[in-house]
């Protein structure tokens, strides 16, 4: 990943603007970060619409705090963190309920063992197309004890650097790698014979 | 260094980062180049991945940025415009 990108000195100048009063350039602001912030929030709540209000309340407050904006960390990463306390303290106001702990799981000193192959197929990415597919792999990802699951989709899928994922959920880099190691062979061990199974016969392009 | 495929299945994150010492990823390379079993682990595991980041497997619901910025609209110049309405 790149250390310096000219996104960010531009953020820094939108986020400079809005502070001084342009107010209107906060929705240009978070246009490119509005499906990382759903993504993180929906993997705590596990319910879209509680995530859509959550992300709502994070991009509000991300607003009306702006000013403690500190240019030495990146405006996503203090977005995502802003969002993960949002989800965070939502899930506490309904602890009544049955919900799961973000602690659950192995321990991080535990061991984790892929699923074995003995070759590998690939899979290619025209599979998403079949909503089985797609469905599969959410579930897997879902499956994931919290844990491992909000580093997976802050490294994998919202691709922050290793940096990053650690000031966004206030961890140290060491627990980064461990956690993101953790949940590539868990989802390597649950979906790789699933994906295997995925109808070897049939041709992805069924209309050739 | 020689290493077994329990070790090898350790390195694999750090191996799909291009984040391992040298000698470490040397040592892994060497493994996999007459390892089937460690060869598929990996091959399954960047598949995953690459399948995993797809922009249709996570999806923002219907509607979802009209609603967004319509609440922010209403927080940021509520007060100082009149409301668009039809």
């Amino acid at each position: 990943m790149m250390v310096e990108n000219p996104q960010v000195v531009d953020e820094a100048q939108i986020i400079a603007a809005i502070v001084r009063g342009e107010t209107h350039l906060f929705h240009d602001l978070i246009r490119p970060h509005e499906r990382s912030v759903y993504v993180m929030v929906l993997s705590l709540l596990k319910n879209e619409a509680e995530a859509e209000d959550a992300a709502q309340e994070a991009f509000l407050k991300a607003f009306r705090n702006l000013s403690k904006f500190r240019a030495e960390s990146k405006f996503s990463t203090w977005l995502i963190s802003i969002a993960l306390n949002e989800a965070r303290s939502k899930l506490r106001q309904k602890k009544a309920m049955k919900t799961e702990s973000l602690d659950a799981g192995p321990e991080e000193d535990g061991h984790v063992s892929p699923a074995i192959l003995r070759d590998w197929r690939e899979v290619p990415s025209e599979a998403l197309e079949r909503k089985e597919v797609r469905q599969m792999i959410q579930l897997a990802v879902a499956d994931l004890p919290g844990i491992y699951r909000e580093i997976f989709l802050l490294r994998d899928v919202e691709e922050l650097s290793v940096n990053e994922s650690a000031e966004a959920l206030g961890i140290s880099l060491a627990s980064v790698k461990v956690r993101l190691h953790r949940a590539r062979i868990m989802l390597q061990k649950t979906l790789a014979p699933q994906l295997k199974q995925v109808n070897p016969k049939r041709r992805w392009f069924p209309w050739l | 260094m020689v290493i077994d495929c329990k070790h090898v299945w350790d390195y694999i994150s750090g191996y799909l980062d291009d984040s391992l010492a040298p000698e470490t990823k040397e040592s892994v390379q060497r493994h996999l180049e007459h390892c089937e079993i460690c060869s598929a682990i990996l091959d399954s595991t960047r598949n995953i991945l690459i399948l995993t980041a797809d922009d249709r497997i996570f999806e923002l619901p219907v509607g979802f940025s009209e609603r967004l910025h319509a609440r922010l609209a209403q927080e940021i110049d509520g007060s100082s415009r009149e409301p668009d309405e039809d």
